[in-house]
Formats: structure tokens, sequence, C-alpha cells
């Protein structure tokens, strides 16, 4: 099996704190981590490779020259390759436009690395958290997809996905060619090894550039290629907390709490 | 594509049953502001199988036009089936505006309608309003969970396209149903579905909850301290109310509730009347899935938890002799 895994750096969002004078978020220091819904996409490409160990599982990011950390850290768990999309031009681009590049990288790569049976997503980043980019990856290229996938097994030429559904999970299965984004699983995605490690911190990453593919079409990428602009930006507001119970008792508090959740007609 | 009207369209997602989900009929109450403001009609658009009852809600709820793609390909979603019934109709149509309640299957069929059609899409939006100044929709949705807001506007593309939150804006008020219906005979081949469903599995406890629509929500999170606490604790007061047991999500992980009542950004959103959070810190992740509820009461032994800081009535106490005195004191008041 062919199977390609894109991923993302971003900010470790559950550490950004909020500027509360300038109500912006401060960024320094904020450490860059692999976006963790693409590390449980690498963990299922990880699982159809230990049961399948001719599987080759080739990674790919888009971003600024410091985003090949996280292909390091991928063939440091799992990952045989790495491939580094990063280009001036491609900067501020939507998600549209990030999966129009996206999709001519892919078809780049299988240039040297052969067609892919399936590429794999995280469902979203955590910085953006459109879940846009995967679903428009594979209507760029025509590919069937599965969303929200937990875990999936190889099937007669294609897979079974377990995917999280409304109320409860579905079973779907989908033929190779395919695009599947993952969600959180009920595990803990591996850790990588010492020896895998040290492998990764030798590894060389291949680079695409702005001028990758010529063919590219510059009204669909870049800031001016985005149907999508972001007017403007703000912190939200600050909930101020209300009124604060605390009787000598938790039955005295109970009471009064009681007394103005009816008063106020809330029950 | 052009746009050949000024109409707004709200997809009506429906269940498999033919009824439809309830984001699509809470999105006919900022559809009728925006469609008002882009001076176009108010369109409900049906995908499903047996869809009468969609159909007949969404005139109650405000549609001016319904438009209808019936057929048993549509039964169960499947992205193939609904992405290519969608974009034919609006093909066909030209609306100005796509609104899309942002569940598991909008937030797939979504991106795939709106790049098919190269257009732009602003994902899991909280707020809405129409550019003042180019009379484009105004997509506000957060970022960074839930850490910054983002307004989006898609000038030069039509459809504009959204998906939005369920349990952010209330049904309208029902009306008369003045809708004019239009059925449209599309049919999607077997073969062009590339998609099997081979099983649905209901959640282990086969329990339905109904979190995105229910209106009093009790939640229990790490305080609660065991799994018992819900069912002995919670759950009487929940019922008390007519409300549903939710969780945060370390009560989640701990095994001591189904993931299905939880609540957060790897849970549900929701945006009850009330909602009651017992034992929990208030994480960002937590109160990004239930800060839109219209009161939220917390009880917490720590005085300085950030649940505090965004609570209306916060009481500080231990939730184990505070919750079942309220119960208690509610039902009394309930008597008088």
């Amino acid at each position: 099996m062919n199977i390609l895994v894109c991923v993302k750096q971003v900010p470790d969002t559950t550490q950004i704190k909020i500027d509360p004078v300038k109500h912006t978020l401060i960024r320094e220091g904020v450490p860059a981590i692999l976006n963790p819904f693409d590390g449980y996409a690498l963990e299922a490409a990880a699982r159809l490779k230990d049961k399948n160990p001719d599987t080759k599982i080739v990674v790919v990011t888009m971003g600024p020259p410091q985003a090949v950390a996280v292909l390091k850290e991928c063939v440091a768990i799992a990952a045989d390759k790495g491939y580094l999309v990063t280009g001036r031009t491609f900067g501020g681009s939507d998600t549209l436009a990030t999966s129009y590049i996206l999709s001519h990288a892919i078809k780049k790569i299988e240039e040297t690395e052969g067609a892919f049976d399936a590429i794999f997503c995280g469902k979203q980043a955590i910085d953006g958290d459109t879940a846009q980019v995967g679903p428009e990856i594979a209507e760029w290229l025509g590919l069937p997809q599965v969303t929200y996938g937990l875990e999936c097994e190889a099937a007669e030429g294609g897979l079974k996905v377990q995917k999280e559904a409304e109320n409860g999970k579905q079973i779907i299965g989908i033929k190779f060619p395919c695009l599947v984004t993952f969600t959180k699983p009920s595990f803990d995605p591996r850790y990588p090894t010492i020896k895998r490690k040290l492998a990764a911190n030798r590894a060389k990453f291949e680079q695409l550039g702005d001028d990758f593919d010529p063919s590219m079409d510059v009204a669909h990428y870049g800031l001016k290629g985005s149907p999508t602009h972001v007017k403007k930006s703000f912190t939200p507001p600050v909930k101020q907390g209300g009124i604060k119970i605390k009787e000598e008792t938790g039955a005295e508090s109970a009471a009064k709490l009681a007394k103005i959740l009816t008063d106020n007609g809330i029950i | 594509m052009e746009a050949k009207t000024k109409d707004l369209w709200v997809f009506i997602e429906t269940n498999e049953d033919g009824s439809p989900k309830k984001v699509g009929l809470e999105l006919l109450n900022p559809g009728r502001d925006l469609a008002t403001k882009q001076g176009g009609k108010l369109v409900g658009v049906v995908i499903g199988n047996n869809v009468a009852e969609a159909v007949e809600q969404a005139g109650i709820y405000g549609a001016d036009q319904v438009i209808v793609v019936e057929g048993p390909e549509y039964q169960q979603f499947t992205t193939d089936a609904y992405v290519n019934a969608l974009t034919y109709v609006t093909e066909k149509y030209a609306p100005t505006t796509v609104m899309i309640g942002a569940t598991p299957n909008g937030r797939d069929l979504g991106p795939r309608f709106s790049s098919r059609l190269r257009t732009g899409l602003t994902a899991d939006c909280t707020s809405l309003d129409i550019d003042e100044e180019t009379g484009n929709v105004a997509w506000t949705r957060p970022a960074f969970g839930g850490n910054l807001m983002a307004t989006i506007m898609c000038p030069d593309h039509r459809p504009q396209c959204g998906t939005v939150r369920p349990g952010v804006f209330k049904k309208p008020e029902a009306g008369e149903n003045k809708a004019e219906v239009i059925r449209e005979d599309y049919h999607v081949a077997p073969e062009d579905i590339r998609t099997c469903i081979l099983e649905t599995i209901e959640d282990a406890a086969g329990e339905m909850v109904d979190l995105e629509g229910a209106d009093i929500i009790v939640s229990g999170g790490r305080g609660m301290g065991g799994p018992e606490g819900f069912n002995t604790t919670l759950k009487p007061l929940a019922d008390l109310l007519g409300g549903v047991v939710g969780a945060s999500r370390a009560a989640v992980d701990s095994g001591w509730i189904a993931h299905a009542h939880q609540v957060g950004q790897t849970g549900k959103t929701v945006g009850p009347k009330l909602y009651i959070a017992c034992g929990i810190s208030g994480a960002i992740q937590h109160v990004a899935g239930m800060s839109s509820s219209d009161c939220i009461v917390a009880i917490n032994k720590d005085e300085d938890a950030n649940i505090f800081n965004i609570a209306d009535y916060g009481v500080v106490g231990d939730l184990y002799e505070v919750v079942p005195a309220l119960t208690a004191e509610i039902k009394k008041l309930k008597e008088a």
C-alpha cells in the first residue's frame, strides 16, 4: 500500500493566552507542534503498515521552511519520507487555494513515489479549525472521501473505515484511491523510538518551491486566488462572571440559587 | 458561477426518517433576516427520502420556497449523492448565498460542495451579518480553539457559502406555511456513490442524548470523582427540570460516562436556556461548546475555577451537597 499523510505545523492552541490589555493573542513562546489530528492520521497509516510491512508512508506539509520540523517528527514516528511545500507566492492562501496547491503537489510527488492508494489527513487543524482542506483536496483530485475516521483496516482493493457518526459509529467501505480524514480515536498514537529519532535527524526532505508546477494557475492560489478574505479578527468578548453564591452551607447556597432561578423565570 | 438571484438558501438536513434536523430550522431564523437584507427569497433545500415532514416544517418556520430532491439514494447521507444533488440544484437556480448546518454531515458536504463550485466557504460560523458597504455576508467564526474570532467574506465568488453551528440560533416562531414547493427529479446512479455504509453502531448505552436540542443541561466534570454521581446526583435534577445530562471531556476520558454526553470542542456544541456545570473547571475547550447558553450556573468547590468567570450564577461549594439540596428545593418550590 502507498499512503500519503498530509500534516500541518500549528501553534499549540491550548497554550495561547490573551493579552488582557490589547485583547490580542500572545503567540510568543507558544510551541509549534504537529497538529494532533494529523498525528491520528499518521497513526492510522502506521497501523496499516504494522499489518502490511510493504506499506510505504509518505508525509507532506505546506508551510514556512521551519515546518520541516513536523516532517522530521513524522519520520521519527512512522513515515518513510517527507516533502515540504513552501513558497512565498503560496502565502495568504485560504482553504480552497491551499487544497489547490496541495493537490498539485500530490501529483508531483506521485511522479517519484508512485500513485497513492490512500491520502490521510487530520479532520482539521487546531489553529484554523475549518475541517475543509481534506475534502477540498479530495474534490480537486476527484477522490471519494470519508471524514471523521477513527481507525481503518485494509479490505479488498480499498479500506474499511470506522468513523464517528452523529449517534455512534459507522463502518464505511471505500475503494482505492481515496481520501480519509481522521479524528481522535480511543487509543493514543505511538511515540517515536530513539532509533527512529536518530534516523529522522539525518533524513533529507525534498522541497517543492513556488514554481514546482508551472501549469498551476496563479488565479487559484495565494491571497489573490483565494475566494475568502478575513475582514477582521478579534478576541471574543470576555463574559463577566455574574453573581457568586457562597453561604454557610451547601443547602443554604442551593436554596438561594433555587430562589434566584425561579424568581427570574429561568426554571 | 454567477448568481442569477438574490436568494438565500438554507440546507435542511434530514434524518433517516425524513424529519428535519433542528439546525436547518434554526438557520431559517438568521436566514430570514439576511435574505431580506439581500433583497431575495428565503429558500429551504431539502434532500432525503420521504421528506414530507421536513418540507412542511421548512414552510412553517418561514421559508418562502422549498426545493426538494427526494429518492431512496438520499435516505442515508453519502458525500457523493448529497454533493451531486446540491450542486445540481445550485447550478440550476444560482442563489447568492448557501448556509449549511455545521453537523458532521454538513461539514463533510460543505467543503466538497463549495470546492466543486470553486467558491469560498466559511466553516462553523457562530454569528452572521450583512456587510453594509458591500452587501456580502459577513461570516464570523471562532478559531484557535475559541481564542480568536474572525469575520470572513467571500466578495467575488458565488454562491457565498458557510456552515453554521447548531444551537447558536433559535428556531423562528412557527407561522402559516405559505411556501411554494419545487420538486427536482434528480437522481444519482449507484455506481456514482463511491462509499458504502457497511454497518451502523449506535452508542454503547443505546441511549440517545439530544444535547443539541435540550433546553436544560446538567453537566458533570472531573469534580464528579467517579461515574456514580451522574446517575444518582445529576440525573434527578435533570429529570426534574426536563433536561439531559452532559459531561466534560475529563469525565468522558475517565470512562465515567459515554462520549455522546460530551460538551465542548471534541464533543457537542450546545446552547440551552440553562446550563448547570457541576465540578467543571471551565477549560477553554469546554467553554467553547457551551458559552452561548442563555444562563450558566456553575457549582464548584474551587473558588478560582475558570468556570466562574463565565457563569451568571456561581455557587462555591461541594456539588454533592449543593445539587441534591437544589433538587429538593426546586421540588418544594414547584409543589408550592
